[in-house]
Parts: C-alpha cells; sequence; structure tokens
C-alpha cells in the first residue's frame, strides 16, 4: 500500500485555494441524492453534519449520548486559537502555522496545518456570527488571552468555558437542521462497524443502547468524528464514555492508523486522590499566564507551601526556559513535573503534585482580576480538593488529555477506506506529535465547517446517480453477524468473575507505566507481553450481568475496554518502533545531555500508519515520508 | 465513612420500580459521589447483583449528563454543584441516603437512575439557534458587544441542560432552561433579527412537552450552574411582546 497524502501542488499559501477550485461540485439539485452518515456529534461532528445539512445533503447523525451537546468537547476549558491579530503583537497565519508545527515537534504535514491555521480565522468570524458569547474588551470588541507553547496573544475564549460555548453553537446549528429535516438525529446509537463493500465505506451498524437492538445505516459517505483513545490510560481527562471503538472498527476493516503513540499528557491536572478515582480532572493551562509553578527544593521539606520562604522555592519552568518561562509547551511542562516528583520534590499528602501559585498575581492584579479569569477554575478546584487556591497554590500533576495519533487521513481528510472520512480528534492530522493549547477546539471546528463540507463533494461528485447500497446487502448481513457475535460473546461468558472496570484499571496502569510520560525499550518490550495475557484473561473473565436487550453499562463498556486492548498494543508497538523522542513520545534511549527530546529527522521524520493484518498478527507497517519546504527543522528550544 | 443506600431500581420504562437498601464501607471522604456509586457497582458486580444503572460522562460539571436526586434534593445537598462534583466529604458517617432519578413526566425513566430528557432538544430545535450559515459571517469584530451583554448572555450560556430545573419545579416546568437559552441569545446583537420568532417557537414547544410555571423558584436552587430566575422575566416579557411586534420593522428601530 502507498500512502498518498493528496497534498496540491504549489506554494504552501495557494495549495488550499488552488484545491478548492479544483475539487469536483455537486449542484445544489444533485445534493440531496446523497446521503452521509456522520457518526459523532462533539465540535467536529456537529459542525461538519450542520454544514452538510445546510449545504442540502441528506445527513444521518449518530451519538451514543442522549442529547448531542453531551460531547467531551464541552469540557475544553481554555480557548481557541485564530490567527486574528487582533492584539497587534505580530501574530498572522504565518505565524501560527509555524508555532504550530514547531509545536508539533516538526512530525506534522506542511500542507494541512497551513490550512487550519488560514481557516482559523473565519472559524471566529462563523462562532461570533452563531452568538457564542466570547470575552469581550469594554470597547465592545473580542479580547484575547495568550496560551502555553505561544510568544502572542491568538487565544479567544468564554471564561474558562470556551469548549462548552462553542459546542453548543455547533450543536445550535445541527438542531437548526434536525428541525429543517436536513439531518436526522439518532441519539443513544453507538456506532459498533463500519460496512465496507468493493473497498468503499457504504455504512455501519449500530447497537440503540436503550433497547439493545441492532440496526444497519447505509450512506454514501461516512465520517467519523468520534474523538481520542487517552481513555486507553484507564485515568485521564476525558469524559467516561469516551472510547476508541468506532476509530478501531474502522481500523480492523482497512483504514491504517497513524501515530498511535503520540498521546498528551497535559500538565495541569488535579493528581489522584486515591486508586478510586475514576477520572483527572484538568485545570485549564490557561492558568499558566498568572499562576507560577513551583516545588520546594528541599525534598524534605514539610512546611505548608505559605511558610516556604522565596528562597527555598525553585521554579524550576522559569530557572530551565526563561524565554517561556510557565508556558513552555505542555510535553515540555509535564515532563519537567514529572522530574521534581521523581526526585522527591513533590507535594501533597501523596507527594505527587506540584504547586502553581497565584499568590504574586493576586497582589499584583487584585482578587477580583483573577477572580473574573479564573474564578470557575478556582470553585471546580476547591470542590474537588477541598482546599481555596486563592490562599493555598494549587497542586497539580500531569494527565492524559489528548491524542495526536488517529487515523490516518490525507488532505481531504479520507482514511485508506475510500468514503471514509475521519475529522477532529479521531484523525492524526494537524499536531504532530505534541498539541499546543488551544488548538483542539480550532482543529476540531476547521474540519467539520471549512474543510469537510468541500472534500466530500469533490468524492460523491464521481459518485453521482450511484443509488444507496441496500441494507439487506451480503456486507451489511456480514458485518452485522460480526457485531451481534460480538455482543453476545461478551454477554454470554457467565463464568466470569471481576468487572469491565477491574480490567480497565489494570490495562491502565501498563499502559501509563511503560508507554505515558517516558518510555524504554524494556518498558515497552514488557509491556507487549503484559497487554495481550491480560486481554486473554479479560475476556475469560470479564462478568457481564442482565442481558443485552435493554440498557445495560457493564456491557457498553466491556466492548470499548476489549477494543483498548488491541488499541495498547499497538501504541506500545509504535512507541517502540520510533527510536526517537519527539514532542509527547519520549523514549529514554534518546534525550539531550539536559533531558530534553532527541529528534532522529534523518530516520524518523515520517507518519507511521499502521495496518490491521488480522488478530494477534503482527500490524503492517506504512511510512508517510515528511516533507519540509517552509519551516526548517530546529531541536525545538524554549530557553 | 459507612453508608447506607436507598436506591430507585427500576427495570425498564413500563415496569414498576422501589428502593433497594445497600450498604458500602470504607468510603473515603475525598471520592465523589459517582465514584462512591462506582465503588457500590462494583461490589454488586461481584456479587452477581447487576449493577446500578446512572447517567456520568465528563464528571467535570459540564456535559449535563449525570443527574441524581440525592434525599430529596436534585443535584444534591451542595449549592451550585452538579452530582458528579458532589464529594462525600459533605455526607457524614453512617448517614442513610436516598437516590432518586430526575422525577418529573417529561422524562420518564428509562431503568434505574437513567431518564430519557430529550423534549430539552426538541426546545432549542425550535429556535434555539441564530441563523447563521457556515461561511456567511461577517468580521467577528464588525459586531461590538458591550461586555456587560456579553456577559449577561454568557451567564445565561452557561447552562448545561441537564433538566435539574425540571426535576425541582413542583409542576414540572422547563421554563429555566428555556429561559437560559432565549436569554443568551436575544441578549446579543446577533440575535435580534429572530429575537421574537425564536422566543415565541421555543416557549410554545416548551408547552407541548412541560408544565406551567408558577414562580416557585425551585428550579434557580437547583441548578448546578445558578442561572437566574430573572431570565424567566425577560422571557415573558420577549413572550408577550412576540405576539404584536411589527417584525417587519426588527432592523430599522432600536429593540427594547
Amino acid at each position: 500500500m502507498t500512502l498518498n497524502s493528496k497534498v496540491p501542488s504549489g506554494p504552501i499559501e495557494d495549495k488550499w485555494e488552488t484545491h478548492k477550485f479544483e475539487m469536483k461540485l455537486v449542484a445544489p439539485h444533485n445534493k440531496r441524492r446523497f446521503t452521509i452518515i456522520v457518526v459523532g456529534t462533539g465540535l467536529a461532528g456537529a459542525a461538519a453534519a450542520a454544514s452538510l445539512g445546510e449545504l442540502g445533503y441528506n445527513v444521518e447523525v449518530f451519538t451514543y449520548h442522549d442529547s448531542p451537546r453531551r460531547a467531551h468537547s464541552i469540557a475544553a476549558q481554555g480557548g481557541i486559537n485564530a490567527a486574528k491579530n487582533y492584539k497587534n503583537d505580530g501574530d498572522s497565519v504565518r505565524r501560527l502555522f509555524y508555532d504550530t508545527v514547531k509545536g508539533g515537534d516538526y512530525r506534522s504535514r506542511e500542507a494541512n496545518v497551513h490550512r487550519l491555521a488560514e481557516v482559523s480565522v473565519d472559524i471566529i468570524d462563523q462562532c461570533v456570527a452563531q452568538g457564542v458569547p466570547f470575552a469581550r474588551e469594554y470597547g465592545g470588541l473580542l479580547d484575547n488571552r495568550s496560551f502555553g507553547g505561544a510568544q502572542v496573544s491568538r487565544t479567544f475564549y468564554a471564561r474558562g468555558q470556551t469548549g462548552q460555548q462553542l459546542l453548543l453553537g455547533a450543536y445550535q446549528a445541527l438542531a437548526r437542521q434536525i428541525a429543517a429535516g436536513t439531518c436526522r438525529l439518532h441519539n443513544k446509537s453507538e456506532m459498533l462497524d463500519v460496512v465496507v463493500k468493493d473497498g468503499r465505506a457504504v455504512g455501519i451498524v449500530c447497537r440503540d443502547l436503550l433497547t439493545g437492538e441492532i440496526s444497519r445505516h447505509t450512506g454514501h459517505a461516512v465520517v467519523l468524528a468520534t474523538g481520542g483513545y487517552s481513555n486507553a490510560f484507564y485515568l485521564s481527562t476525558n469524559a467516561m464514555y469516551c472510547n476508541v471503538t468506532a476509530a478501531w472498527r474502522a481500523h480492523r476493516r482497512g483504514a491504517l492508523f497513524a501515530n498511535p503513540c503520540f498521546t498528551q499528557i497535559h500538565p495541569t491536572c488535579i493528581p489522584a486522590s486515591d486508586e478510586f478515582q475514576s477520572k483527572l480532572t484538568l485545570m485549564s493551562e490557561s492558568l499558566r499566564n498568572d499562576g507560577r509553578i513551583w516545588v520546594p527544593k528541599d525534598p524534605d521539606d514539610t512546611r505548608p507551601p505559605d511558610q516556604i520562604p522565596e528562597a527555598d522555592r525553585d521554579y524550576y519552568l522559569e530557572r530551565r526556559y526563561p524565554a517561556f518561562g510557565n508556558l513552555v509547551p505542555r510535553d515540555v511542562a509535564s515532563r519537567a513535573a514529572k522530574r521534581e516528583v521523581d526526585n522527591g520534590h513533590g507535594v501533597g499528602p501523596l507527594e505527587n503534585g506540584v504547586y502553581l501559585d497565584f499568590s504574586n498575581a493576586i497582589s499584583r492584579l487584585g482578587r477580583s482580576a483573577i477572580e473574573e479569569k479564573y474564578g470557575n477554575l478556582f470553585e471546580m478546584y476547591e470542590r474537588i480538593t477541598d482546599e481555596n487556591p486563592y490562599s493555598v497554590p494549587m497542586r497539580i500533576y500531569p494527565a492524559p488529555h489528548y491524542t495526536m495519533g488517529g487515523l490516518w487521513v490525507d488532505y481531504n481528510l479520507m482514511t485508506t477506506v475510500p468514503g471514509l472520512y475521519a475529522a477532529g480528534e479521531a484523525n492524526f492530522s494537524d499536531h504532530g506529535a505534541n498539541r499546543l493549547g488551544a488548538s483542539a477546539l480550532m482543529q476540531g471546528l476547521a474540519d467539520g465547517y471549512f474543510v469537510l463540507p468541500y472534500t466530500i463533494g469533490d468524492y460523491l461528485a464521481e459518485h453521482l446517480g450511484e443509488s444507496l447500497v441496500p441494507t439487506n446487502d451480503p456486507a451489511f448481513d456480514d458485518v452485522e453477524s460480526d457485531v451481534i457475535g460480538r455482543v453476545a460473546r461478551l454477554v454470554g461468558n457467565k463464568r466470569g468473575t471481576r468487572s469491565p472496570d477491574h480490567y480497565h484499571r489494570r490495562l491502565g496502569k501498563i499502559l501509563w507505566d511503560n508507554c505515558g510520560m517516558e518510555r524504554s525499550r524494556e518498558g515497552l518490550g514488557k509491556a507487549l507481553a503484559e497487554i495481550p495475557a491480560l486481554h486473554d484473561e479479560f475476556r475469560r473473565d470479564v462478568r457481564i450481568l442482565g442481558s443485552d436487550d435493554g440498557l445495560n453499562s457493564s456491557l457498553e463498556k466491556a466492548g470499548r475496554i476489549d477494543d483498548f486492548f488491541q488499541l495498547a498494543s499497538l501504541m506500545c508497538r509504535d512507541a517502540l518502533d520510533r527510536e526517537e523522542s519527539c514532542g509527547g513520545h519520549f523514549r529514554v534511549e534518546h534525550q539531550t545531555e539536559d533531558g530534553e527530546a532527541l529528534r532522529d529527522d534523518e530516520n524518523f521524520s515520517y507518519v507511521a500508519a499502521w495496518e490491521w493484518t488480522g488478530e494477534g498478527a503482527e500490524p503492517a507497517l506504512h511510512k508517510e515520508p515528511l516533507v519540509f519546504e517552509n519551516v526548517e527543522l530546529a531541536q525545538r528550544s524554549y530557553k | 465513612m459507612d453508608l447506607t443506600l436507598r436506591i430507585w431500581r427500576q427495570p425498564d420504562a413500563e415496569s414498576d420500580g422501589d428502593f433497594h437498601v445497600y450498604a458500602v464501607k470504607g468510603i473515603s471522604s475525598d471520592m465523589s459521589f459517582l465514584e462512591m456509586l462506582d465503588v457500590l457497582n462494583e461490589q454488586l458486580i461481584e456479587s452477581g447483583e447487576e449493577p446500578v444503572e446512572f447517567d456520568s460522562d465528563c464528571r467535570e460539571g459540564i456535559c449535563g449528563t449525570c443527574g441524581l436526586v440525592i434525599n430529596g434534593v436534585p443535584h444534591g445537598p451542595e449549592r451550585a454543584t452538579a452530582t458528579c462534583q458532589l464529594h462525600m466529604r459533605k455526607f457524614s458517617d453512617g448517614e442513610t441516603i436516598t437516590v432518586e432519578p430526575w422525577r418529573a413526566t417529561a422524562f420518564p425513566v428509562q431503568r434505574d437512575l437513567v431518564v430519557e430528557r430529550s423534549p430539552l432538544d426538541r426546545i432549542i430545535e425550535a429556535g434555539g439557534y441564530i441563523t447563521a450559515p457556515t461561511g456567511a459571517a461577517p468580521d467577528a469584530n464588525e459586531i461590538p458587544v458591550p461586555k456587560e451583554a456579553a456577559d449577561a448572555a454568557m451567564d445565561a450560556a452557561a447552562c448545561i441542560g441537564c433538566g435539574a430545573c425540571v426535576a425541582a419545579c413542583p409542576n414540572g416546568a422547563a421554563q429555566l432552561f428555556t429561559a437560559a437559552k432565549i436569554a443568551h441569545l436575544n441578549l446579543l446583537p446577533q440575535g435580534q433579527a429572530e429575537r421574537y420568532r425564536r422566543t415565541e417557537a421555543m416557549v410554545d414547544t416548551m408547552e407541548e412537552f412541560f408544565g406551567s410555571c408558577t414562580n416557585h423558584g425551585e428550579c434557580e436552587e437547583a441548578c448546578p450552574k445558578e442561572i437566574s430566575i430573572d431570565f424567566i422575566a425577560m422571557m415573558n416579557r420577549d413572550y408577550i411582546r412576540s405576539k404584536f411586534k411589527n417584525r417587519k420593522r426588527l432592523g430599522q428601530k432600536k429593540v427594547g
């Protein structure tokens, strides 16, 4: 298989414009003859469904939630980047492009990133027109703030609830199309497989979470906007339902999975308090604008933080990275925190955190200014920890948060299965080995509002006049019987003894210990032996009570964990194969003298796209070489 | 801490339900309420009893998926806190805690503590949006929005759509939910063109599914985002105006 990225030729500034002109169009009266399936209603899915519906396509929208408004995009706090240069601080499309490629440690595709930077400005316009209540200056114009990994203020925000407001904007646009009849909503409906016929995606098979009914849905194209896979680690900042099943099932049907080891560990999360912790809570990265991170210089210092004098504190980020200070990119900040905790400087009852201190900012700006910016985050922190961050420094520690890896897609966001698209966090395309803060919302909405509506038309135009594959086609029969078999195997295992969560926790621990913030050849080898063994045990021993013909959350969880096991092996396989450190992927064997990630551009400047070759078989690696014509590769430096 | 839980169990929408009593031991006060239920469910699974079904996703108080009536109060005893953000330190050792699903005619119970809330989506579909087709927008700074208006719109837009307001209302009314969305959009300059059409359509749809408001104010008390009941007054005013507003002149003179 050769990977064709389909990146248009010509200067990078003109590629997207040229491509938009060269893509084929579907005339308005023909659009209604096409049916497009959109799975997932987060930023990418809701934006795509609404925009495609507006264009006149028939759109079938699927979510496992009761309402499309609940997708995990809603929990994004900090903001969304756009190259508006409203602050007159030297921002431009070129700078956002450059920052994103550099931030991603030179492992993303230049052309995709440039397009993202170009459409970023349109996203803000679109969202404001929809009524997204972004923060404003007193003159009525939009406010911006700076964010990790950037030296300009290009982040738009709506208090600490930017993701919520952007998602509600997209959800409301989708609601308008549902009312107009162009989009049909299937809620409480979980996609369990993709149907591929003659090499093309032609539909999906779903399970109704309330009735257990398995249903078939046919379409001319299928869009997966099903999010990332951080929950493979069990403890992450993702929502409880987030899972990889849709993407993984597509992978097993022929879609290559790219850079699975590129996972992001977010530096500012609340440390775990006990073993029953069900998830970790993120504290927005924007807090690093005003908070200063430190640990006591003496590992044995047991004084409360306010009694530790300045001289006995180590503001280690400011010390090591004077240019960026507390605003270094996420991967750098996370590893630095790990190093402090590993060296015994950790704070808190379990000594598993570092301080994020607002006392300077409060005395400089006043408590009310801090409350205005971060009030809801401080409240959330206090609710969880019972400590008041206005008077006691927050304790933070890194946690799995986002996955840069995902389904391989070409410039049109199409996977290696024709007619099957992946958008938002579900694809791998824009963030390389590390995502910059406030760029996930930007990418989700870029894909949904401004890329897919064009590129899908280009594909469909070639299939004008083709009728839908009927749902009684043998292709659907085969996939449906697979799905039914899988559900029946899980629910039919009457000898099981332990809950799905029990196995998920154990899998998560293996991954976190061996494929988390630091990876080594030895650890990855160990994980690659342990994961399949635990998977076997899981399949033998998982206990699912109740039946498959009604609401059964154990059954739902078990199906998702089953897929996480296979993904986890691929993550380790990919991490083992990539003999370099870059972005969120840090191999202990490859570091500079002062402990920074050491890339190997000569040998690893490629996208690792893995092909499924069957259960228990070694996956096949395909490489898409990355060519940098507009950004000069350099050792990332935030000093 | 050791606790006794009285939990509503109901096999499906058609069957009757009743309270089951369970004991949980060794609960840490730093645990969230839902983590405590996770522990109970692990115990139940190991002992061969089907786990208690409850809805919960983000566990950060923002997605609006979770919602339990705890000791008779939607989202439990802590003010301005969704169920998932409630921690066990708010309870005492040895306490008996009663856990029920949302109780409202418009939200039928699906199983145990899970209810169906899609009528809220129908209200949004009726007009809870600004018609702004993708790609048609002017530059974002073309429309200045006074900070006070943007802030007030954001206060209303903070609604998470959990439905606690409906569950708390003796009439099962959805006024607070509907008013929050109407206020968010009607307060902004971008929302003016559809202001009265939106208000009328959303209120009429709300009335199809939900009970009527008789100013109890329980909704505001239960709201995890502290959405103000003042928005209901604003909605009522706009609804009445919608009945006689000359919409042909909406863009021509000051609205308000």
